[in-house]
């Protein structure tokens, strides 16, 4: 069934972030830092550029292999997102017909070049934010985003979001599965369960929320959540930081992929 | 020795929609006293519970926790001193890690980082679930939950217990090791559970609620091993006392 792949599909995400390499160790806040400038970078090529990326699969190739985390994971859930990047390209090829390369007789319109760039942009940019949150606890995120001065309220609702998230699902699921064992021949699947079901998915969200509220009341919660500093900056966080950003740096400062081919005596 | 003495006087408490639940509740329960309080189903055990640390508030009678009557103003201060312990892990775990979920209450009570880095690691060391500190909650199983739940509220050192059945979903080993842990506790407890064993083992003195009402309160040895007296209100002998014939037999 669908739903139960999909739980374990969100639980495996988030088991990936608990492994103890080198990228995991590092402090949230550069590793969240670092990946936004290098999306500002990734976006900053003009639409027409296709080499000059490349070099950038660096980083999210760094992260993947010092991370430990499996390709196809990765893949998967690019792929799965896809389609959106897809449609908003698709139809570059057709509006913009002038011929920017001839290779050997191919010509390449600018249009179909677009379209790369914008798949290549997508991948780059999804593929980092995936990997920052399989090499990055969910928790650490939170505090570094609250480190980085994240109104309190909303860094303490993705807290809950998190811890909650699983908790809703395998209610979902136990819900489907008993629905499951009692419907027969398409009958008790129909849109007007689905409503009810739904409607008592929330008021046992709801009567929930009230226990944990008291929960939280017994042990003296007094409108403020305080939070433990688990990070501390190291010299390899600000090593890893100014390497990676000096890279993309000089990635879009000197096209690097023009410079190589160069040297190689290519066509240039 | 006079501070931790729980007092109950004639409680009533109805939710909004009528429901009459507790229907004048007396008792008192002194200084390290353990208290099993059993009913059937929907006999107001949790409600109860959930009079005394002030989550609810009696309709009328009144309760007081150490002579201070439990009421809107004195219940932050109340709370200090009632540790609760909810019946499902999952809604008493709501922190993302362990360690911090050990360490809310702690903070809470304003205490340093080194002070409650000091009761949480011994609160988890208590419960034996230290090496779990930076796990989430939703990577433990049930047992481990249980057993976390009991280190939140024991971090932030209650004179008086409270708990909601504490071993529905546990395994007999991690129930054995439950039931260990609370006969090593030397705090006022009150044990609502329908795991009549339980008591027996870990509770010297024992309170039956039947619709609302306290239908006996005596030694616990007395009250469960009365048939008759726990047949009329809907439960049955400890399953350690049943006489079990043998398959021959």
């Amino acid at each position: 069934m669908t739903f139960d792949a999909e739980y374990f599909n969100i639980g495996y995400l988030d088991s990936l972030s608990y492994k103890d390499t080198f990228v995991h160790r590092l402090d949230p806040r550069v590793k969240l830092l670092v990946s936004f400038i290098f999306i500002l970078y990734v976006v900053s090529f003009p639409k027409h550029e296709l080499a000059g990326l490349m070099p950038f699969f660096i980083y999210p190739v760094f992260l993947l292999i010092s991370g430990d985390i499996p390709f196809k994971a990765i893949a998967k859930k690019i792929i799965f997102v896809s389609p959106f990047a897809v449609l908003i390209g698709i139809f570059n090829p057709l509006f913009d017909k002038d011929v920017l390369i001839a290779f050997y007789g191919i010509q390449i319109t600018g249009g179909w070049l677009s379209f790369f760039s914008i798949l290549v942009k997508f991948i780059l940019t999804v593929s980092t934010m995936l990997l920052l949150v399989a090499v990055t606890s969910f928790p650490g995120l939170c505090e570094s985003i609250e480190r980085l001065r994240l109104p309190k309220a909303f860094v303490i609702q993705l807290l809950f979001l998190y811890r909650y998230l699983f908790v809703l699902l395998e209610e979902a699921l136990r819900m489907i599965r008993a629905r499951e064992a009692r419907s027969f021949n398409g009958r008790g699947r129909d849109i007007k369960t689905f409503v009810k079901f739904i409607s008592v998915l929330l008021i046992r969200t709801l009567e929930r929320a009230e226990r944990i509220y008291h929960a939280m009341l017994s042990r003296g919660f007094k409108g403020e959540i305080k939070m433990r500093r688990k990070y501390r900056l190291g010299i390899k966080d600000i090593f890893f930081a100014i390497i990676s950003v000096a890279l993309f740096y000089v990635f879009r400062q000197y096209g690097v992929a023009n410079f190589v081919g160069n040297i190689l005596g290519g066509p240039g | 020795m006079s501070h931790h003495i729980i007092e109950s006087n004639n409680v009533c408490f109805n939710y909004p929609d009528g429901t009459e639940v507790l229907k004048g509740i007396t008792f008192r329960i002194l200084h390290g006293e353990s208290v099993g309080l059993i009913g059937a189903n929907g006999a107001g055990k949790t409600t109860l519970l959930m009079n005394l640390n002030g989550q609810l508030l009696p309709a009328k009678g009144f309760i007081s926790i150490g002579e201070i009557p439990l009421d809107k103003k004195t219940r932050q201060e109340i709370r200090k001193k009632v540790g609760f312990v909810f019946q499902n892990p999952d809604d008493q775990l709501f922190m993302p890690t362990v360690y911090e979920d050990v360490a809310f209450g702690p903070l809470n009570l304003g205490l340093n980082y080194e002070m409650v880095d000091e009761r949480v690691k011994n609160a988890l060391e208590v419960v034996g679930c230290l090496h779990l500190s930076n796990r989430p909650p939703h990577r433990l199983s049930e047992g481990q939950k249980a057993a976390v739940a009991i280190a939140a509220v024991m971090a932030m050192n209650p004179d008086i217990l409270l708990m909601d059945e504490p071993a529905s979903n546990l395994d007999p080993k991690s129930r054995r090791q439950l039931i260990n842990l609370l006969k090593g506790f030397e705090h006022t407890k009150i044990i609502a559970s329908h795991d009549l064993d339980l008591i027996l083992e870990v509770c010297e003195r024992c309170i039956v609620i039947n619709d609302g009402r306290i239908t006996a309160d005596g030694a616990a040895e007395d009250i469960l091993l009365n048939k008759t007296l726990l047949e009329e209100n809907g439960l049955e002998l400890p399953l350690s006392r049943q006489n079990i014939k043998s398959k021959e037999g």
